[in-house]
């Protein structure tokens, strides 16, 4: 099984660990090869992402935006890459039965960083102009799709792992939607992390929405074998004016992936986003998330929830940009943490002098169930124009005990108490999903998780 | 059915209950009365667990059972009820959902299956009506936003819904109006059976012409100093604790 594995990086260390140096080398020693089997659109950009890359390096915790996230360890790691693009033999529609039911999405799958190019012969013919595929295939038959959109969002970050995906980033997930289009289902792209050596996926999607045209995309991270996986995924996402995108990202991975995720996102005129960013299970995870207001009257909802035991780490590191005025965003982030977690939150907003009429909330509340878990939360407002409604609240607390106690006087048992409370406190965050039928399975697996069950699907038989 | 003997208990090393004893039966309303401070929520939060309260002396048996080594959600399937002075908002916990977690909890203690979606509706629906509860509270979150009077009612409806066999009533009338005091009376008065007792904690006589008591108790300084009938309530309206205050001090 050895075979789907560039070995050239799988198995002997580079000089100088396997810090951004061991990286350099790698992508010194085989460009041509990483560029042979991408697309000459991620190719344009990757010289200078290296450079980039060259640069910065990877992320310390001597950053600003990475204080609170320790990824030298994750980096450590001997991953295998793929570089040769060898087709992993795994068919996931045979094996991987997690399919929210009730959902009737349109169901794709990303194997590591490779998307599965079979098409589900359940998902249904996509409405006229639609197309949803492989970055790598659909830049080859349309190129005018890329040239305004790729890169243009996450080549100008200042970043070391925003820099690394562009570097090595060979493939990715696409998907457009053409003027005034509506997508009738949801669509579904799980995310599966197979390989028998410790293994590192890098991928670049791409997502564009035409003027009125609305789509719902859940994205699911899921690791499927007990090596140790690291997933570096950058994610564009322009939605134009008038058009309504939802993002929901579920991520339950086990506790050796490291998760490390950036999604930019641009808002035209009239634009209405929601993004959902929902950690059940996980082992590192470090959500960037950015979204620009570049339109007048968007409107903006971004949420999310972590429920974190074990010696997991989550990092939500947020980014709304009022650019332009009349604009409304909510923000909500809640964090359920028990044993050694750790959670962080990082909520920046961004009012330009221009964004007049801005209206901006910002919530975020933690509870930790004892004295070993930890959480640092950090509201940064910048605030440039004067007429604008802007708050922010952030709380750390423990469950409440006299309604813990109201509850057992009641003859609800200590354990169901905190349950109770404990969902009671996420159910909010699950409120903000507007696809009933996936609202209905996330408060399913919310309480699995919360009554310490394994929070996998129903009749999976992967994620084990 | 209950029996206190020589009770005693503090909070943060402050002793309370200084050798408090009390003996109810089944079929009986007993009231107790007291000025302030003087250990009647104390009481009330002894008998039903509180964690913040340490009892350090006596004996407490209900129905045969030590009280005292049952966890607080044991005494209520063991059919204790507190009727809460300050009842406890909880937000994200639908009214329903709590109600039927603690009725099926106590079904599965008593061995019996978890109530049908139907049965329940139906039970919360029969019960709702005893308390003149509105149909809209039952779809909101545990006491969120309910009025004084509403979080009351609300009580004696969750009271109605597990049928106690001794139920503690903590001040039930503070911050009643008297459409509301009635309302909460009928309700509890509907519940009497034979069967089950009630203690009704209360400063003031008024509710007593509601819930009319068999006994009547004065509290004073973590004992109970004074018993009699109804007619006792009567006379403290009239003249106040300090004639016992004077009784016991000078002793």
């Amino acid at each position: 099984m050895n075979d789907n594995i560039d070995d050239t990086s799988s198995n002997t260390p580079l000089s100088g660990g396997w810090g951004a140096s061991s990286y350099i080398d790698l992508y010194k020693a085989h460009h041509e090869n990483i560029k042979k089997h991408s697309a000459q659109v991620m190719n344009d950009l990757r010289d200078d992402a290296f450079a980039l890359f060259e640069k910065l390096g990877f992320p310390t915790v001597a950053l600003e935006n990475y204080k609170y996230t320790d990824l030298k360890q994750s980096l450590a790691i001997d991953y295998g890459l793929n570089l040769n693009r060898i087709p992993i033999p795994v068919n996931p529609y045979d094996v991987f039965k997690c399919d929210v039911p009730g959902i009737h999405s349109y169901l794709y799958f990303v194997v590591n960083d490779g998307f599965y190019p079979v098409n589900d012969p359940r998902n249904s013919k996509l409405p006229d102009g639609v197309i949803i595929g492989s970055v790598k295939e659909v830049a080859a038959t349309h190129p005018e799709l890329f040239q305004d959109y790729f890169g243009k969002l996450s080549s100008t970050k200042q970043d070391g792992l925003v820099a690394f995906n562009g570097t090595f980033a060979q493939d990715g997930f696409f998907m457009y939607i053409p003027k005034n289009v509506t997508l009738d289902k949801p669509v579904q792209l799980v995310n599966i992390m197979r390989a028998d050596v410790d293994f590192m996926a890098v991928s670049h999607n791409l997502i564009i929405l035409e003027e009125g045209a609305k789509a719902q995309l859940l994205v699911c991270d899921h690791t499927v074998d007990e090596v140790r996986f690291l997933s570096n995924r950058v994610t564009e996402v322009f939605v134009g004016e008038n058009a309504t995108y939802e993002h929901y990202k579920l991520e339950n991975t086990h506790t050796k992936t490291t998760n490390l995720s950036t999604l930019l996102i641009d808002q035209r005129t009239s634009s209405n986003v929601l993004v959902n960013v929902i950690t059940l299970h996980n082992g590192l995870t470090r959500n960037m998330i950015e979204i620009d207001l570049d339109g007048e009257g968007c409107e903006t909802s971004l949420c999310g929830m972590v429920i974190g035991d074990k010696n997991q780490q989550v990092d939500n590191f947020t980014s709304i940009i009022h650019n332009k005025p009349n604009c409304n965003s909510r923000e909500l982030f809640k964090y359920v943490l028990d044993d050694m977690s750790k959670g962080a939150f990082t909520g920046k907003l961004y009012v330009a002098k221009d964004a007049q009429k801005t209206s901006a909330f910002q919530t975020n509340r933690n509870i930790l169930l004892n004295k070993t878990a930890k959480m640092r939360t950090k509201p940064q407002l910048e605030i440039y124009a004067d007429d604008v409604k802007c708050s922010h609240g952030a709380t750390i607390g423990s469950l409440d005990e006299t309604a813990k106690f109201y509850m057992q006087a009641r003859g609800i048992s200590e354990a169901e108490a905190r349950l109770l409370l404990m969902f009671a406190f996420t159910n909010d965050v699950i409120e903000n999903i507007r696809i009933p039928a996936l609202q209905d399975r996330i408060k399913m697996l919310v309480e699995k998780r919360l009554r310490g069950e394994l929070s996998k699907c129903e009749g999976c038989v992967i994620c084990q | 059915m209950l029996e206190i003997k020589n009770l005693h208990a503090n909070i943060n090393g402050k002793e309370i209950l200084k050798g408090l004893n009390l003996t109810v039966n089944a079929g009986e309303i007993h009231a107790i009365m007291g000025p302030n401070g003087a250990g009647k929520s104390t009481l009330a939060s002894v008998l039903t667990g509180n964690p913040a309260f340490t009892v350090t002396e006596g004996d407490v048996s209900f129905n045969g059972k030590n009280l005292l080594e049952l966890s607080p959600e044991n005494r209520s399937r063991e059919g204790i009820f507190l009727s809460f002075q300050y009842p406890v908002e909880i937000p994200g916990v639908s009214m329903v959902n709590f109600m039927r977690t603690a009725v099926n909890e106590h079904r599965k203690y008593k061995g019996l299956e978890p109530m049908s979606a139907t049965d329940f509706l139906r039970l919360q629906r029969e019960k709702k009506e005893l308390v003149e509860m509105d149909n809209k509270l039952a779809n909101r979150s545990v006491n969120e936003g309910f009025s004084g009077g509403e979080k009351k009612r609300n009580e004696i409806f969750q009271m109605a819904m597990l049928n106690p066999l001794l139920s503690i009533l903590d001040e039930t009338d503070s911050g009643l109006d008297i459409d509301a005091l009635r309302i909460v009376a009928n309700g509890v008065n509907k519940l009497k059976t034979p069967e089950n007792a009630s203690i009704v904690i209360t400063h003031y006589q008024r509710l007593l012409d509601y819930i009319v008591p068999d006994f009547v108790h004065v509290l004073y300084d973590g004992r109970i100093v004074k018993s009699g009938g109804k007619e006792l309530a009567l006379e403290l309206e009239e003249r106040g604790y300090d004639w016992i205050k004077q009784e016991v001090d000078g002793k």
